[in-house]
């Protein structure tokens, strides 16, 4: 099942709504990193709560998303980690060290914006 | 059956016949010399050393009463209402300290004073004490194991209460600010207790929406490496769900395990106290609200 992607503002919303077969995460990859050109996005929200397992192959998956944004000039923020999950994620050795997550969207949203307003503040 | 005369029938059916009759023979035998047997009993019970936590006239009178029920055993072969007894004493000697040894003890040694005193009655006529002991032993084991195991299982009944108790209370989740919450944890930590405790933040985090946590292990006298191992692992689970966490009140020994077992502590956020770390999550939150998000936007 194809993950929709949503652009808003200059931010890209991924969710993904049920369990994510490895071909869905590795065509998420790809079109993540079409629509980040394409749209020019600056932050990415990939909303994972309605996942209730996150195997090692789609966790690898987001990492190596979140790292190819980065390099593109976008951050990737994971939001929305189940407590089931992410309990179950470290029990297994699977943390995400140096992405950025999120409680929910919202919060993952909230988040873009302040390092947007941080960046133009800087560059001001 | 028991008028037939007992040599015109083979060994065994004698005893299976004269069981029958025997046992009403001998809860007669048990009742004529109640009060003598159970003196005798509570007598060597003391003498013994045994049930040192109750007094004298404590234990002359249960032990009327386990005699009774005893005998009540034997006569209609239903142990429900010593189970039933049995646990109601366990209940009320568990608390003061009565050892299991101690209850077995006295069981049996009201077997032996019982079956003393039917030797004494049959030993004229062996055959006939054969055949008592046949109705008796039986009966009287079994008698023992009932009160033995209703002690056993109204003891781990208990400690079960207790743990449930313990674990309750021990691990509540505070919320002392908007989206600020404290674990204080107190008392030993097991595996399975961190893993609960682990489980309740993690909800506890979702339901209030956190965005700091607050960990104090004041009240944690030492951990080993399962259960620091642990908290990394907490640690880091609330940080997938997008929480920080502060620990607070590390003891000495503590830190050493920590050092010891080769924690990664850069994501570790330690600080000396609660009244700390409260400050520190404030200053946190604090910019979080602000345009700047100080040091973890300094780290992209």
């Amino acid at each position: 099942m194809p993950i929709p992607i949503l652009k808003q503002g200059s931010f890209l919303i991924a969710t993904i709504q049920s369990a994510m077969s490895d071909s869905d995460a590795q065509q998420l990859q790809v079109e993540l990193m079409e629509q980040v050109s394409r749209v020019r996005a600056t932050g990415i929200v990939v909303d994972v709560t309605a996942l209730n397992v996150m195997d090692s192959f789609a966790g690898r998956t987001l990492r190596t998303i979140a790292h190819m944004t980065r390099l593109r000039g976008a951050d990737t923020i994971i939001a929305g980690i189940q407590p089931e999950v992410a309990f179950a994620m470290v029990q297994l050795g699977l943390t995400f060290e140096d992405i950025h997550t999120a409680l929910d969207l919202e919060e993952g949203l909230a988040y873009l914006n302040r390092r947007t307003a941080s960046g133009a503040a800087d560059d001001a | 059956m028991a008028a037939e005369p007992d040599a015109s029938v083979p060994a065994p059916a004698v005893n299976d016949r004269s069981t029958d009759a025997l046992l009403p023979e001998l809860v007669q035998h048990l009742r004529t010399n109640r009060t003598v047997l159970r003196e005798e009993w509570a007598r060597r019970i003391t003498e013994a050393q045994l049930l040192t936590a109750m007094t004298p006239e404590e234990i002359f009178s249960e032990a009327t009463s386990v005699y009774d029920n005893y005998i009540e055993v034997l006569e209609t072969g239903s142990v429900e209402a010593l189970q039933e007894y049995a646990r109601d004493l366990s209940e009320r000697i568990i608390p003061r300290g009565v050892e299991t040894e101690e209850v077995l003890g006295i069981v049996l040694l009201l077997r032996d004073v019982l079956a003393r005193s039917l030797f004494e009655k049959y030993h004229n006529d062996f055959e006939l004490f054969k055949s008592v002991l046949d109705a008796y032993e039986p009966a009287a084991n079994r008698i023992a194991s009932t009160v033995g195991v209703s002690f056993v299982q109204e003891r781990e009944r208990v400690i079960h209460q207790q743990q449930d108790a313990i674990r309750e209370l021990s691990t509540p989740v505070l919320q002392v600010r908007e989206r600020l919450l404290i674990l204080p944890m107190i008392g030993a930590l097991d595996g399975q207790r961190a893993r609960q405790l682990t489980e309740q933040l993690l909800r506890a985090i979702r339901t209030n929406r956190a965005k700091v946590v607050v960990i104090d292990v004041t009240g944690v006298p030492e951990i080993d490496s399962t259960v620091a191992n642990h908290l990394v692992q907490t640690v880091e689970a609330c940080k997938l769900m997008g929480a920080s966490v502060i620990i607070t009140g590390l003891s000495s020994e503590i830190a050493l395990t920590l050092v010891t077992i080769g924690v990664d502590l850069s994501m570790m956020t330690a600080v000396g106290d609660l009244q700390g770390g409260i400050e520190e999550a404030e200053r946190m939150l604090g910019y979080g609200l602000g345009p700047a998000r100080g040091s973890s936007a300094d780290n992209r």
